[in-house]
Order: structure tokens, then sequence, then C-alpha cells
């Protein structure tokens, strides 16, 4: 089916809907199922050695001593870089030069900031060669007493949160807000620190060539590593080639380079051989990033009827000694509902951990299960049922902002998702529902949402003398579908059927598609790539409509249209020419044109941008042992234009699995005296197995958004955590009448609390 | 019936004949780890396997275990699901198995291959408490091999009656928080012989004889789980955060006794030892 889209930008060349909105599997699929996707540690360049990572099992001090001696006796060892004896760089790893530059270690000096920082990396001609090297170094410390913990210093306010974000908003009278509640909810909850655990870890394998640089190594933002990586070498941003065709997962982990990534470029630089560096999965738990964790205290005030008067929300995060990245937890509070006040407010402790980063939902995740669960408290306190009481608050424009929403279908995603949870009826009390096996059963809700972000990105599309296209950039595909979605864009951008597009993406060769991160990615890229295509087709009407020749002369170049290979005129179906007659009679091998896309300021000075959903969640909890079971998730989220519904799908559902498991299982144990992380692998830091995962319903509610971008597309890669998480904590509460503050909900909270 | 010790978990336990003669062993081998784990891990390897006490594994933390006389830091560190039965100041680890929880119960004896020949030991005196001596886990010397896992006739009597239940915190794939074997022989509705074991409680798989006696002879009904449970936890005391631990313990030794009263399912459940095993289609 073919629909023409009302577009708000102006090309009138291009009718979405051939491939996109189909649900089209993956094109990578066949390639990453019979193991021939090739992930970056997958490669093996000849003459390549291998470098391992010696970490530091203190999470404060200096290193005193290093038995390099030991560690190159070994067969094997080829070099130890350390302290020093490392490259040069032309760049202090602690400088700041833009607010996504973090510091990193890069054996800059013997300080230890944080357990499982790099102290020195062996590199070897095999990989046990290398591993053994690093575990003769023998480290000696000097070890201070670590910081740890959400009490461990003096809080402050920090300077901004997220990117850029103030740590305090203020909205209306909140001291009148609080004054005229008659009924207050007031509660502090924690959450946990959190790490991202992407199935592949980071790994890099460089090879310099002079002063160019060739690397393998998943990014989610070639362009910004780039720019990384040429100020700490010194050498053009050009020089430095990246391929990242596949990441095994980044979740934000993988947006910005790390310094062990860095560190396998340095490696490589001082021997002067390909290197390779992968990260072992218990090394993840400090270098790359993690979510810190919160503690949040939330007031939230209404009148007797439920209205809310006041939401007050104050968070607590911790940071790093070192740098400053401050989760914008209390964030979360902005815009979901209609209080005539609404303060939200941050503030920060220094910790010795690596420094926190975006973690899928940055703030969003850790804010909503508090905010979702505050709401929950506060109907429960006003005896309201909690979707009932979510309707009652609805907010018609941004409450913080007072603007109107380019789009919310939130409603809908509320009445479809309820109707097919079967929702009326839940009793308002707790523990009132048992199964037939005598499991307590439990019923909860949360509402979901995420901004519409889009960063800045490029394409570059051409149209062959064969009339097959060609479109490139610079994308990431996380195993979110990029390959495929962005393909489906790029095929209706140029007027294409899919199999006459050639889709080139996941290098830094190729025009910077900025960061997959935000949820932004399919938006920014995807408005590239339309602009790019409508270029180029412009290009082509140009060509045609002012040739005597062409059946298309005179037409205008608004006068026609793209649709499979052809130019059709507007006003006559019929009258059309194929690009393939069009080039070979201009005499032209190819027509290319470059497009980009990015916010358009003027829509967002006026329009509040965000997806939104809503989740409804079954829990069942056995009434003597306390352990919790997941029975049922049921989402139904708006979040603009679907691109791939097959893609789309499984980021939702994805996400939800997220916010399940926030609710219920995952932690990083950190000992409170060393600061060392106890469970740094995959069999104690739980995530949910498939025995976990309930049957699952997403429902994608249409939303027709013709303010975000030129496609309509608000992001779908996070909002699923959001909502869900409180759903679950919420069936927790209804099932059980135990209200647990602590994130995951653990069994002794409940086992205790069942009496 | 006699098992040598490089049979594989999986294999084992999808025996249909031992399945059968010994049901709640078969449950708590596939209540552990992963399908995958299960196709790799030997009988011996599970018996043998060390403690997760996360500060043995962290060679930045004291632990008597490891190092005799460093300490143990797990002591005022994190230790919610450390033992509460059996340990020392010394000690507080837990043994992780599943397997050995039934197997303890039903009298199993290991055969050891040593440098003075091939002798026995009751599974039970296999594992040691830590007292003064943390870092002597077994009554294994240098040398020795486990060769071989018996299990005796009579244990069959049982499998009419036999369960075995394992709180996790998750689903599936990960270690007991706490668990429990159970076991009767019932003849003209009276417990003749009781067996019950307790998993992640103590540095051994726990035999609880007390509450077997508490058990023998009475009428199976909840007031005398309830006293077993109270008898097999007498000793227990918390050991640092996981004084839930033993209020856990007892409702699982009152759960897995109702349903080892029920009778053995026809099949082996979905999810082996789940509370959520009885679900339909879990
Ligand atoms: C992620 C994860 C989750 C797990 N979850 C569970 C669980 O839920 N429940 C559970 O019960 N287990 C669990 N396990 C443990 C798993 O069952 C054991 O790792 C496995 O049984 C070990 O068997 P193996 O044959 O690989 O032994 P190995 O790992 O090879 O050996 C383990 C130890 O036993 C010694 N050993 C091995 N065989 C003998 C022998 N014949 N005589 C003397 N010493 C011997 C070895 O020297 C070694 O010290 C888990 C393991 C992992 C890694
Ligand atoms: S509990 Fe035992 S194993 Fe754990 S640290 Fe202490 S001594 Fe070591």
């Amino acid at each position: 089916m073919t629909v023409e889209l009302s577009l708000t930008r102006d090309p009138a060349h291009i009718r979405h809907g051939s491939n996109i909105g189909q649900p089209m599997t993956r094109t990578d699929g066949v390639l990453k199922v019979t193991g021939k996707a090739r992930y970056a540690a997958d490669n093996h360049p000849a003459g390549m050695v291998y470098a391992v990572i010696a970490t530091s099992c203190i999470a404060r001090g200096r290193v005193t001593s290093l038995d390099v001696a030991a560690a190159k006796r070994y067969p094997g060892v080829i070099d130890v870089m350390t302290p020093a004896h490392k490259p040069e760089l032309a760049e202090d790893p602690d400088a700041k030069g833009n607010p996504f530059a973090f510091r990193m270690e890069l054996l800059q000096s013997d300080e230890v900031r944080y357990a499982n920082q790099a102290i020195a990396v062996v590199i070897a001609e095999t990989l046990e060669a290398a591993t053994e090297g690093a575990a003769l170094l023998s480290p000696r410390y000097q070890v201070e007493i670590a910081r740890v913990g959400l009490d461990a210093g003096e809080a402050y306010a920090p300077p901004v949160v997220g990117i850029g974000n103030p740590a305090e908003v203020r909205h209306g009278d909140i001291d009148a807000g609080m004054a005229a509640a008659t009924k207050l909810t007031d509660a502090t909850y924690e959450t946990p620190a959190q790490y991202h655990n992407a199935m592949e870890p980071h790994a890099i394998v460089a090879v310099w060539d002079g002063d160019r640089l060739f690397i393998d190594t998943p990014s989610q933002g070639m362009g910004f590593a780039q720019m990384r990586v040429a100020g700490l070498f010194g050498i053009p941003p050009a020089n430095i080639h990246i391929n990242s065709p596949f990441l095994g997962g980044g979740f934000g982990s993988k947006g910005l380079i790390s310094g062990p990534q860095v560190l396998g470029i340095m490696a490589a630089k001082l021997i002067g051989r390909p290197v390779k560096l992968v990260l072992r999965r218990g090394q993840m738990y400090g270098p790359v990033g993690h979510r810190p964790p919160t503690r949040q205290r939330i007031r939230i005030g209404t009148d007797d009827a439920g209205v809310l008067a006041v939401i007050n929300h104050e968070a607590r995060v911790t940071t790093s000694s070192f740098d400053d990245f401050y989760e914008p937890a209390a964030d979360a509070s902005h815009t979901l509902y209609a209080s005539p006040a609404i303060r939200t407010a941050h503030e920060a402790v220094r910790v010795d951990t690596g420094t926190p980063l975006f973690m899928r939902a940055p703030g969003e995740a850790t804010g909503s299960i508090v905010l979702e669960s505050a709401i929950d408290e506060a109907a429960f306190a006003c005896g309201i049922d909690p979707l009932e009481f979510r309707l009652k608050n609805y907010a018609e424009v941004e409450p913080t902002t007072g603007k109107p929403f380019s789009s919310k279908a939130l409603r809908q995603c509320y009445a479809r998702a309820a109707e097919r949870f079967g929702w009326a009826g839940r009793p308002l009390q707790p523990r009132q529902m048992r199964d037939e096996n005598g499991f307590l059963v439990g019923w909860g809700m949360g509402t979901a949402t995420f901004p519409a972000i889009m960063f800045q990105g490029n394409a570059r599309a051409v149209i062959r003398a064969d009339g097959n296209g060609v479109m490139e950039t610079g994308a990431h595909d996380m195993g979110q579908g990029a390959w495929t979605a962005l393909a489906q864009i790029s095929a209706d951008s140029l007027g294409l059927d899919f199999d006459q597009l050639t889709f080139r993406s996941g290098s830094s060769d190729l025009p910077d598609a900025g960061i997959a991160g935000g949820s932004g990615h399919t938006a920014t890229v995807g408005a590239a790539i339309h602009n790019a295509g409508a270029a180029v087709i412009a290009k082509l009407a140009e060509l045609a409509t002012t040739d005597e020749r062409s059946p298309l002369f005179g037409a205008g170049n608004a006068g026609v249209v793209a649709r499979g290979g052809r130019l059709h005129r507007r006003d006559d179906d019929a009258r059309s020419e194929s690009y393939v007659e069009i080039l070979a009679r201009a005499g032209l091998a190819e027509v290319d044109a470059s497009g980009s896309g990015a916010a358009d300021a003027a829509a967002q000075s006026q329009y509040a941008m965000h997806a939104h959903g809503a989740v409804f969640a079954e829990v069942k909890v056995d009434p003597e042992l306390g352990q919790i079971r997941a029975t049922r998730l049921v989402g139904a989220f708006a979040a603009g234009r679907i691109i791939n519904p097959l893609m789309v799908q499984s980021q939702l559902r994805g996400g939800m699995i997220w916010g399940l498991s926030f609710a219920l299982h995952e932690e990083a144990v950190m000992d409170h005296r060393s600061g060392r992380i106890l469970n740094a692998n995959l069999a104690e830091y739980h995530v949910p197995v498939n025995a976990d995962v309930p049957p699952m319903e997403v429902i994608t509610v249409d939303e027709h958004d013709p303010h975000v971008n030129p496609l309509g597309i608000k992001g779908v890669g996070e909002i699923g955590i959001t909502g869900s998480a409180g759903a679950v904590a919420n069936a927790v509460f209804h099932a059980t009448g135990i209200r647990v503050r602590n994130f995951p909900i653990k069994i002794e909270e409940i086992v205790m609390g069942l009496g | 019936m006699r098992i040598g010790a490089l049979v594989r978990n999986a294999d084992l336990a999808h025996d249909a004949e031992f399945a059968r003669s010994y049901p709640a062993v078969a449950e708590a081998l596939l209540s552990g780890a992963s399908a995958q784990l299960r196709n790799a891990a030997t009988v011996g390897g599970n018996l043998m396997q060390r403690t997760r006490c996360a500060y043995f594994y962290d060679a930045g933390s004291a632990c008597n275990r490891r190092w005799p006389g460093a300490g143990c830091d797990a002591l005022k560190g994190e230790n919610r699901l450390h033992a509460v039965l059996g340990w020392s100041e010394g000690c507080i680890a837990t043994h992780p198995s599943d397997f050995c929880v039934p197997l303890v119960a039903f009298d199993a004896v290991v055969e050891i291959e040593g440098k003075g020949g091939r002798r026995e030991l009751p599974l039970e005196a296999l594992h040691r408490l830590p007292g003064e001596t943390p870092e002597r886990e077994t009554a294994l010397e240098r040398g020795d091999l486990i060769v071989a896992l018996r299990l005796p006739t009579e244990a069959k009597d049982f499998a009419r009656h036999a369960r075995y239940i394992k709180v996790r915190e998750r689903t599936s794939y990960a270690f007991a928080v706490v668990s429990a074997a159970a076991a009767f022989r019932i003849e003209g509705g009276k417990i003749r012989e009781a067996r019950l074991a307790l998993g992640g409680v103590a540095a051994k798989p726990w035999r609880a004889r007390e509450a077997e006696q508490v058990l023998a002879g009475a009428r199976p009904d909840p007031a005398v789980y309830r006293e077993a449970a109270r008898a097999a936890l007498a000793a227990a005391k918390p050991s640092g955060d996981n004084a839930f631990k033993i209020e856990l313990a007892q409702r699982i030794v009152a759960r897995a006794l109702t349903l080892a009263a029920r009778g053995t399912p026809d099949r082996i459940p979905a999810l082996p030892g789940s509370p959520f095993s009885s679900v339909a289609g879990a």
C-alpha cells in the first residue's frame, strides 16, 4: 500500500509507505544467525597480537609497584604498557573539551580512581600469554579509604544534570501546593547501581598505518569517537577509519569511546603491530559507565478528590570522584502529570567508582519507577483506581513549560492497554486476588514517557545510470535494526523498490550519522536520508522537466513525484519517465546529493515532544515463600510513525523486560568498605532469564506527528523501560500489600512483610 | 545405584530409571544452573563445587578459606545470603549445590580413590563445617578423587513422596536462597519415615534429623510440618543481614513437606524445584 503523506517540509517528490511501515525482517538476520556477521572482535588482521588489561583491585589510592619483569619473562609476552612506558598522547585524557568528553584512564598516572580501572596493559602473541602476563604483574598499592554509597560524603548541588538540564526546576508555587494538599504522599525510594552488560563486551582491533588508524570497534557514535581519538593522538579525524557494522548491544555504554578501547589503540602504536583488546565481563564493571544509585524523596499532594496540588521530586545521585555525570532522575516528573506546582531537584555525592553514564533511559528509568510508584501510593491514599487517578491528572499541555504537545495519544494508550489487560474491576485494596493455586495475584500499572530527541546526522544519496540507488550514512546498528529500518526509509526516499537499493552504513568513512542514543537515531538519520533522497530526486526532476525531449517537460520541478524508479507527472500519472532514461539522455553516470537531519529549533520552542505509553502488569507471589513472578505484561505505546513494526515491537518488548528487571532483579552489589563490585558476572548480576519473562503484548497506537521531524518519528528504544518498572512494582504491592521502596524488590522484604 | 563421577548432570537427571527411582534428586539437579551448564557439569564437580561467597572469589578481600588466618570479609560485608546454620566466626559461607541436598537426605555415599586405595564416605561427612579450619572444605585429602556416588536401594522407597523446593531470586538460573528436599514413606495414613535436608543454609548440605524425628510416626498435617520446621532450624542464628533466611527456611521446609505428602508429580515440572512449579504451564 502506498500512501502519500503530508510532510511538513517541502519534498514534494517522495511518497513514503512503499517500504516504510512494512514488517520487514532484518536484512542482516541471516548473517547473524549463520555466524557470518563480523563483530569487532571477529577481526584478525595479519600480524595481530593480543592486549589484556590489568585492572586495579582497590577503589582508591596509588599503584606503588608492578612486577613488569615477571610479566615480560612469560613466554609470548611482547611488552607491558604502564604509566612509565606508553606512547605519548597529544591531549590530556582528563581534559574536558565538550560536555560529551568524559575523563578516561589511559595510564596517565599511578592513581587509582575506582576498582577495575586499567593500571597496565600486557601485549602478547596469544590471549593466554597476555592474560597470564597481566596476572603476573602482582600490583602493590597504597590504599586509601574508598568512598562508597549515597552517604559517602557531603552532598552538593550539581551544576547541571544529564546533558545540560538544570539541576533544579520549579513550576508554580510549591508552598502553596503543599498547603492546599489535603492528602500527602511522602516517600523515599532507592534504586541501585546497574551496569549495561551488553552481550558483546567492548572490543577493539587497532591497526596503524603511518598516521592513519584503522579500527574495528563497536560504536554508537563513530563521529564522536573519531574526534576523541584524533585529539588524543594528534591526527586529523579523517585519518581515522572506524568500522562498526554490528554491535552486540550498547545501551549507552558504547556511545562514547571508552578508556579500554583507546588503550588498545595505544598498545598497537607502542609495538607497531595490529592489536586486539577485548574486555572480560568483569572488566566492564568500571570503565564503561553505569547507572548510578539514587535515593529519591517524592512528595505528592492532592485534594480529597485526587486532583494534584503539588509534586516535589528530589533525587540524590552518585557520581565519580573525578568527573561529572548526574543522572537526571527527578526530571521524570516534568511532563506526565498536570500539577499546578512541580519541583524537581538533584543533589550529588562523589564516590570512588567509574563515572556513571547514559544507560538506556538515563534518568527516565530511575525517575519513572519512583514517580509511578508514588503516583500509585497517592491514588491509593485517595482511594482512587490508579488509572482513573492518572486520567484525572492528565496533562493536556506540558506542565512545567505550558507548551502544547506536538502529539500525545496517551489516552488511547491507557484505553487500549487497559482493555487488553482486563483492568476493569480491579479491586482497590491490595491482597484481594488469588489464583487457583493459592498464589497472591496483583495488578499494577505505570505511564511510560520518553522525549523525542534528535541529534545531527547526514546522508548521501545516489541514483545511478542503471536506475538503482545508493544511500550512504555512517549509522549504527546496535541490534535494533538500523540496517533494515533506515534502508526502508532510503528506498522510499529514492522512490525505489527495496531491492533496487544499496544501503551502506556502519563505517566512519560514510557521512557522519551522529550518535545512536537518546532513542533519536532513526528520527535523525531518517530525516537525513529523507532529505538526501528528496534532493537527489529534485535533481532528476530538474533534468527531466527542463528537457524538451522528456514527457515530463514543463511539469515544473514540484510537478513530479517519484515511484518505482520513475518520475510521474502529478497531474497525469500516465506520463512518466524512468531514472534510467533521464540519466541516459543527460549522459550522466549518476546524480548524487546530500541531506542532513536535525531537530527543528522553531518547532521545538513551540511544542513539547514526547512519546508516551501505558503498561499494565500482573504478578503472582507465593504467599509464604515470597517468591515473585511476573505473569503478564501489556503495553501500549504512541511513538509517532512506526517505520518497521517488527523492529519496534522488539525494542518495546526489550525495554519492558528491562523494566521488569529494574523492579525485580538488577543490582550491582558493592562492598561498602572496599568499593569493589561483588557480582561482576552474569551468574550473580541478575537480569531476567526466559523463565522470568511473562507473556507480553505490545500495542502501537497510531500517532501522526507533523512537528517532530519530516517523517513524524519519535523514538522507541528506551520508552519501554519507563512505566514498566513501576507497573511491576505496583503489581507487587497490589498482590501483597507490601510497598517496597528499595529496588530491586528483594525476597526478604516480601517474606518478612507477608507475616 | 552407582553413578560414575564423570556422569553429566543433565544425563543423570534425564535418565528415566534414575528419575523414577530418585525423583527429588532429579528435580534438584534440574533446578540447578542452566541447561548449558548441566550439560557440562559432572557429578564429581557438582559435589565439589566451591562456595559462591563473593569474597572468596575477590582476590582483594580477606578470606579464611582462601588464606587461613586472613580474616573473613563476609562477616561484616554483604552477607544476606550467607549461612544461618553451622557457621563460625571464621567462615559464614554456604555450599551452593542443589544436587547434594536430596543426596544427603537419602544417605548417599561417595567412593574415593586415594593414595591409600579406595574408601567410601557418607556424603554427609564429605563437606565440613568451617569451625576453626574453614580452609578444610571437605574430607578429601590431597590426591583423593571421587570416582563414584552411590544411592542406597532403600532410598527408592521414598519415590512416591519426594520433592525438592528451591527459592531463588529469579525463576531459573540462580542459586538457592534456601532450598529443601523432603521425602516420606507413608503407610496407613502415617509417616513411617521422613527425610529432610536443607540447602543454602550452611557450609554443607544440611540433614535435619531432629525434624525427621518429629515427623516419624505422625500423621502428615500442617501442624506437624511447622513443628518439624522449627526443629530443623532450632539451632539457626543469623551470621549477618540474613535473619530472614531462618524464617524462610522454616516456610520452605513446611512447603517441601506439604508437597512431598501430596505425592511426587508424574513428571518433573517444567520449572523444577520452583514454588511456581504447580502453576499450569509452568
Ligand atoms: C553460572 C553458574 C550457575 C550455577 N548454578 C548452580 C545451581 O543453581 N545449582 C547447583 O547445584 N550448581 C550450580 N552451578 C554449579 C555447577 O553445577 C557446577 O559448576 C558444576 O557442577 C561443576 O561441575 P564440573 O564437572 O564442571 O566441575 P569442575 O568445575 O571441573 O570442578 C569443580 C571442582 O570440583 C573438583 N572436582 C571435579 N571432579 C572431581 C572429582 N571427581 N573428585 C574430586 N574433585 C573433583 C575440581 O577440582 C574443582 O575444584 C552453577 C555454576 C555456574 C557457573
Ligand atoms: S565467608 Fe568464608 S568463604 Fe566467604 S570470605 Fe568469609 S571465610 Fe571466605
